[in-house]
């Protein structure tokens, strides 16, 4: 009866156990082992050491990519998250129906698929007759040049990136929901402000929603492709020629894989990205552990 | 109403306003002529001849098709496989249970980009890259994502339920197809429109494994829409509009049938 059992749960987990040897671990260690080989797709892949990590790390194009998406993650990451928890807090101050409605508002952006979003900023950010610029134009700024200018391109980068925030919203709005209403009341007697209520009651509350839309944003941050490929890179005439002020990590890592045919570098290449997001991602944990509030 | 009530649904609506705007903007200049692309508000002159116009000038209906069969082949191949799997973890007590479900965690935090080359090396090696297969076939082994939600929800069902079954003589197959999986359907929902919307945003996978442009999906159609007609002598810029109200279209419509589920699967998993 319990073999019999076992033998079945195991047959239920078959698929899970295939795709884990075959598209996960598989990969992984196949993956490690090309970032070690010369390896073009025609011939056979060569043994080359450390060379590919050695020409990585002496490559200028990896140095602009790691810089322009680093810089990327650190200016959007914590503008996402506090503009989405205003909102938040502000769909918390609203009833029921009307709170709703402009949930799904917010959360409509998140729909756009992300090549229609990049096509559409290309317009919006246009620098001589642009939404945004017109906008600016009212208030007396002259706008710069957000796509083609290489000092703004990276802002602009950010701000189409702030036009969607529905789902963290949406998250942070449910933590939101989650506090217990007697604790602000109670505050409220002692005589706490708002501030001191948000502060103490409300953000420890809902502290571990706030971490883990952090960390779920700071990995999407630092694999950004879909919009910036689909603006700035492609073949024929969309070929920007404002040199790498867009180039994107994923993206260079896509053109040496897939462009050039360079299977190690981009293995190599992958390795890094997958070494700085599991840093990141651990030393977010482990601020997150003396930060966070876990009941 | 008080100030203090007001004050909030003010701030909300301009929030609105901006996130609506870009969509307001987007329709009128794509039904406005190609001059006013940039100039006007409203759509005057009114020109939807773009509609028509954008068919002819790619396949728009082949790729909207295609986005259609991958999209629902992703979506049921991943809901399926997924919900087999989370049926094992949330019934089955079984040696090994731990570090297995651990593996599954452990795969959320993997960058796709990681596998990015040698999962292409496996399609190469089978023959199937330049065709749609490898854009939903790897769902037929589950994700991570959906069976982490779909075996919560199964913990959630009442264990009686299936003792009973059990003494009623029914086998484990006959478990998760009657059971599990009819009771479980708010969650297999939340799975399959997610997934749907993921297959139908991909960008990469269509660059990576397919050349043909009689195959592309929607997204990667639009990227050549843009490549071709965004910039150079003669940009044709209402094409382009036209064609990416065409790839958004669908998915929005959808959202509207589905809200429920995807506000809820948002709150609940997190996913994006």
């Amino acid at each position: 009866m319990r073999t019999g059992e076992t033998r079945w749960a195991y047959t239920f987990l078959l698929p899970w156990i295939i795709g884990l040897v075959l598209f996960q671990a598989g990969p992984m260690i196949a993956s490690a082992v090309l970032s070690f080989t010369d390896y073009d797709l025609i011939g056979a892949p060569e043994f080359v050491g450390l060379d590919n990590y050695a020409a990585l790390a002496a490559d200028p194009r990896v140095a602009r990519a790691i810089e322009n998406t680093l810089l990327y993650t650190v200016i959007h990451v914590p503008l996402a998250c506090v503009l989405a928890l205003g909102l938040a807090l502000l769909l918390n101050q609203v009833t029921g129906r009307a709170a709703g409605v402009f949930r799904t508002v917010f959360y409509l952006p998140s729909m756009t698929p992300t090549v229609a979003v990049g096509v559409l900023f290309l317009f919006l950010l246009n620098g001589q007759a642009g939404l945004l610029n017109e906008v600016l134009g009212v208030f007396g700024i002259e706008g710069p040049q957000w796509t083609s200018d290489p000092d703004w391109m990276l802002p602009g980068i950010v701000i189409m990136s702030l036009w969607n925030l529905g789902a963290s919203t949406i998250v942070l709005f449910a933590a939101l929901r989650n506090v217990p209403r007697e604790l602000t009341e109670a505050a409220m007697i002692d005589g706490a402000g708002s501030w001191q209520r948000f502060r103490h009651i409300t953000l420890p509350m809902i502290s571990a929603a706030l971490f883990f839309v952090v960390i779920v944003d700071t990995i999407a941050a630092l694999q950004m492709f879909d919009q910036v490929y689909t603006m700035y890179f492609g073949t024929s005439q969309a070929q920007q020629t404002t040199g790498d002020a867009a180039l994107f990590y994923v993206v260079y890592l896509f053109q040496q894989g897939f462009q050039y045919l360079h299977m190690g570098y981009a293995s190599a290449l992958a390795w890094l990205l997958f070494a700085v997001i599991a840093v990141i991602t651990f030393i977010q944990i482990k601020v997150g552990d003396r930060l966070v509030h876990y009941e | 109403m008080t100030a203090r009530r007001i004050f909030p649904l003010m701030l909300l609506g301009a929030a609105s306003a901006i996130f609506l705007y870009p969509f307001v903007w987007l329709v009128f200049a794509s039904l406005r002529p190609r001059d006013l692309t940039f100039s006007g508000q409203l759509p005057i002159p009114f020109r939807p001849q773009s509609y028509a116009d954008v068919w002819d000038a790619a396949p728009m209906l082949t790729w909207l098709l295609n986005s259609v069969v991958v999209g629902v082949a992703a979506a049921l191949a991943v809901t399926v496989s997924s919900a087999f799997v989370a049926f094992g973890f949330a019934y089955f007590r079984f040696p090994g249970r731990g570090v297995m479900f651990a593996s599954v965690l452990g795969t959320m935090m993997l960058p796709a980009a990681v596998t990015l080359v040698p999962t292409y090396l496996i399609w190469n090696s089978v023959g199937l890259t330049g065709t749609q297969v490898p854009l939903w076939a790897g769902n037929l082994f589950g994700s991570a994502f959906y069976i982490f939600l779909l075996r919560q929800f199964m913990l959630g069902l009442p264990r009686y339920v299936f003792e009973a079954a059990r003494v009623d003589g029914a086998s484990y197959l006959g478990l998760f197809w009657k059971i599990a999986v009819p009771l479980s359907r708010p969650a297999l929902i939340i799975a399959f429109i997610f997934e749907l919307k993921a297959s139908w945003f991909d960008l990469m996978k269509p660059l990576i494994y397919l050349q043909d442009a009689e195959l592309f999906t929607l997204p990667r159609g639009l990227k050549a829409v843009v490549d071709q007609f965004y910039q150079g002598g003669d940009p044709k810029w209402e094409i382009v509009l036209a064609a990416s109200v065409v790839t958004t279209l669908p998915l929005i419509v959808v959202f509207f049938f589905g809200q429920r589920y995807f506000l809820q699967g948002i709150a609940t998993t997190g996913r994006r």
